[in-house]
């Protein structure tokens, strides 16, 4: 079969004599790679790269005649990011956290990772108007406020971090469940989760509300997880998502503390393989040394007492917190073998892998740069095993891992890597090869027909850490997993026309001079600000 | 074998001169030791453009050995990573001397700069004269220093003597700068001179001894005992000695071992023995 490419989009065909041939038979071709969740730009990142001098030095790569030189292994600074993102077959990215005071910042250095398309979710689970709104019941008020911030950050999707938790951990506390009332405010998380759907329904954004779920990293959580989905199951509508519970891996623990925590997947698969209004990413934990940073400020503070080690953590005035924290996931500790084990039962147990991704929450669970390693223990149960044996005893007794014979084909890798992923982001231009697609491809040197790939994983390893081609936007832009050209992707964001006008009233404007350290009229991104925004026209219900 | 090397010019820009180990010159030619590369400044070079390079195969010695004459106060890194051979500098020497360094011998003449031995798992460096900043330390961030060997110091050593250090010793025969033995997670320092305090500063465990005169004790320490020698591998070093174990704020479990005679400022700490 040929694939047709013209002016950067798939074609149905073209004059053969006149372009450019690739000859990829007995190769894998795939749409170019989606990761829906991978944390590669903002304050928080940028801090973690100023916090820890010793990643950069641990991992150096000098410059090409194409390429600029860069440092950091689990944080890599913005151009290696996307070299090494392309040198994989990755062409679009999503990066899930930015407080929307940081949107400058963040966009800087989104336009400073090239080779991909990219996009970022506003963190609007404990943004002051949005709990105002939502406790006074101002559902569509609260919607066109929603619409104002996508516009003003030029975000893509709603962001929900432990919902009520930051703003209490602004006062030294943290929610403990979906009905615990959020200081000062008096709401729950469970309203704020059910008022955001409602108003990511009204404003018809293409990608669901983006949860990251309260007791985040607690042994026990997994109820939170299964009551969080469960809390939105009555606004679904014709099967289609509403929710994504993101790096799922950390939501699934079972047992009262550390030294009986053990893994709740197969509770959450088994609801998730119920409900269709649900969609995961695994959030896989990789045996490495990695820099952990979310919004979650009490969590990345919880973690600082675990480890000791160095910390950050910082409230961002009246929307967000934050925090980061290195952490070594180690094979023999009893608790990150059960986080590793975790994820992969959930990607196994789960059926449909329309319904789960492959992250590694990049830099949480492991840096991005690990997925091939990923795609193998998915593949292959000799691979696995391989990990299993080495793991600590009681993870390994307890892990469910030794009973699943399930092994991926290279079809449901193509979904959990992007298919999937550009499906629930409403991406319909990515993670497919119709004609009309965008012509991101990747192009992987391993032969389905040849290679069994639950025996040769090391192969499939190979090929899929080093693309045989990388083509984005219709050009090569890499070629044996060597970067070959220079391109600098597009910015997507959300451009909801609502029927009320975008605008803060005189109240809000007033809190933001009483409140915010950046005044209402300097806050919102100009237009011009982004160099190659991508805005997509929505038209909302309200 | 034995290569000489004779810096050919006075280096004005820091040279970082990781080949100059005897693991890369090892079984080389002069003229292929002369291609190995080096960076001056932001330039790339080879040895051959910076160094004269001599060959001597006189030495019974069957290892390499490398001795370098003359002013590499600017050269950098040298004996990265080494394992075995022995490398000779008359004169100092600049940063970052025998960093990661595996096994081998290191003996400065001269002074040495800050970072001598950084993260060094095993080997040996003497230095004669003083040395900087930093000696056995953690690379800037990182919480592994010192993993093992030994460094002696003839004269003086600056701050944060073995920060970080997890196995090993450093042994200082001058006086030491503040914060010696900082976040030190185990191993030994042995300070014969003074010392301008702060020492063990969070550290958890380990043994650092001052012989000399010491400012005062970090409050998070506690005074134990008083001890007539302390012993270091298998020297033993006559006292009395307070033993003062932290550092408390953090849980630790360290020995800071400080000469009484030298510090009759410390005597309040009697009334808690």
């Amino acid at each position: 079969m040929d694939l047709a490419i013209n002016n950067g989009k798939i074609v149905e065909k073209i004059n053969e004599n006149k372009a450019k041939v690739i000859d990829a038979s007995g190769m894998i071709v795939m749409p170019g790679g989606v990761d829906i969740h991978c944390h590669i730009a903002g304050t928080d990142v940028n801090t973690g790269r100023l916090l820890r001098p010793e990643d950069h030095f641990r991992d150096v790569e000098a410059k090409t005649a194409v390429t600029r030189s860069g440092v950091g292994y689990s944080i890599p600074s913005t151009f290696t990011t996307g070299y090494r993102y392309s040198r994989m077959g990755y062409t679009t990215l999503m990066n899930p956290s930015m407080p929307p005071l940081e949107a400058r910042h963040t966009h800087e250095e989104l336009e400073d990772t090239p080779m991909v398309d990219k996009a970022t979710y506003p963190l609007l689970g404990d943004w002051w108007f949005v709990l105002e709104h939502l406790r006074d019941g101002l559902i569509e008020e609260c919607a066109a406020h929603v619409a104002w911030i996508m516009a003003a950050t030029r975000g893509y999707a709603i962001k929900i971090v432990n919902p009520g938790g930051l703003e209490a951990w602004g006062f030294g506390s943290n929610v403990k469940s979906l009905d615990d009332t959020v200081p000062h405010f008096n709401i729950t998380p469970r309203e704020i989760i059910r008022g955001l759907c409602k108003v990511n329904k009204l404003l018809n954004l293409p990608h669901t509300i983006h949860v990251h779920t309260n007791n985040l990293g607690k042994p026990g959580n997994y109820v939170t997880a299964i009551e969080t989905m469960k809390c939105v199951e009555d606004l679904a509508e014709e099967n289609r998502p509403n929710i994504h519970i993101t790096h799922c891996q950390f939501s699934a623990f079972k047992g009262s503390d550390w030294q009986t925590m053990s893994s709740g997947a197969e509770e959450i698969a088994k609801y998730v393989n119920h409900h269709n209004h649900v969609t995961l990413d695994m959030g896989q934990v990789i045996f490495t040394n990695t820099t952990t940073m979310t919004a979650d400020g009490p969590f990345q503070y919880g973690l600082y007492q675990l480890s000791g080690n160095k910390w950050v953590n910082h409230d961002v005035e009246t929307e967000t917190s934050g925090g980061i924290v290195p952490f070594t996931y180690r094979r023999k500790s009893a608790v990150n073998a059960t986080q590793w084990s975790i994820g992969l039962e959930l990607a196994l147990l789960i059926k449909n892998p329309w319904k789960i991704y492959l992250t590694t929450d990049h830099p949480n669970g492991g840096p991005f740069t690990s997925y091939p390693t990923i795609i193998t223990w998915l593949m292959s149960q000799a691979a696995r095993k391989k990990t299993i044996n080495k793991i600590h005893k009681r993870a390994r007794r307890n892990s469910l891992l030794t009973s699943i014979e399930r092994e991926f084909s290279f079809y449901e890798i193509a979904i959990v890597t992007r298919a999937g992923q550009a499906k629930t982001l409403g991406l319909t231009q990515k993670g497919q090869l119709g004609v009309g697609a965008d012509a991101d491809v990747a192009i992987y040197n391993v032969n389905h027909k040849l290679v069994d790939p639950s025996k040769k994983y090391k192969k499939v390893r190979r090929a899929f850490k080093k693309a045989a081609y990388t083509i984005k936007g219709g050009e090569v832009v890499v070629k044996d997993g060597e970067i070959v050209k220079t391109v600098s992707g597009k910015t997507f964001w959300v451009d909801v026309k609502t029927s009320l006008p975008l605008e803060v009233n005189d109240d809000l404007k007033r809190k933001f001079r009483e409140y915010w350290t950046v005044e209402y009229e300097n806050y919102p991104l100009r237009k011009g600000f982004l160099h190659n925004p991508a805005p997509i026209s929505i038209k909302a219900e309200v | 074998m034995v290569i000489i090397l004779h810096p050919k010019r006075l280096f004005k820009v820091p040279v970082e001169a990781e080949s100059i180990s005897p693991d890369a010159f090892d079984e080389k030619s002069v003229n292929e030791i002369g291609m190995l590369q080096v960076w001056e400044g932001k330039r790339k070079r080879i040895l051959g453009e910076l160094f004269k390079i001599e060959h001597k195969t006189d030495d019974a010695s069957e290892k390499t050995t490398i001795r370098i004459s003359g002013d590499v106060s600017k050269v950098r890194r040298i004996g990265t990573k080494m394992s075995m051979g022995k490398i000779i500098i008359d004169g100092n020497i600049g940063m970052h001397l025998g960093e990661e360094m595996e096994g081998g011998l290191i003996t400065v003449t001269g002074n040495a700069d800050s970072w001598v031995g950084g993260t060094m798992k095993s080997g040996t460096i003497e230095i004669k004269g003083d040395a900087g900043d930093y000696v056995g330390a953690a690379y800037r961030g990182s919480t592994k220093g010192m993993n093992g060997g030994t460094i002696i110091v003839n004269g003086n050593a600056g701050n944060e003597v073995g920060c970080f250090m997890r196995k090993g010793l450093i042994k200082v025969y001058g006086n030491v700068g503040q914060f010696a033995g900082i976040h030190m997670r185990k191993g030994t320092i042995f300070v014969q001179g003074h010392s301008e305090g702060r020492a063990g500063a969070q550290m958890r465990k380990g043994k650092i001894i001052v012989c000399g005169n010491i400012p005062s004790i970090l409050p998070s320490f506690t005074v134990e005992s008083i001890k007539p020698k302390v012993k270091i591998d298998e020297e033993k070093v006559a006292g009395p000695f307070y033993m003062f174990v932290g550092d408390r704020a953090e849980g630790g479990e360290g020995k800071l071992y400080v000469s009484q005679k030298q510090n009759q400022h410390l005597s309040f700490y009697n009334k808690y023995l």
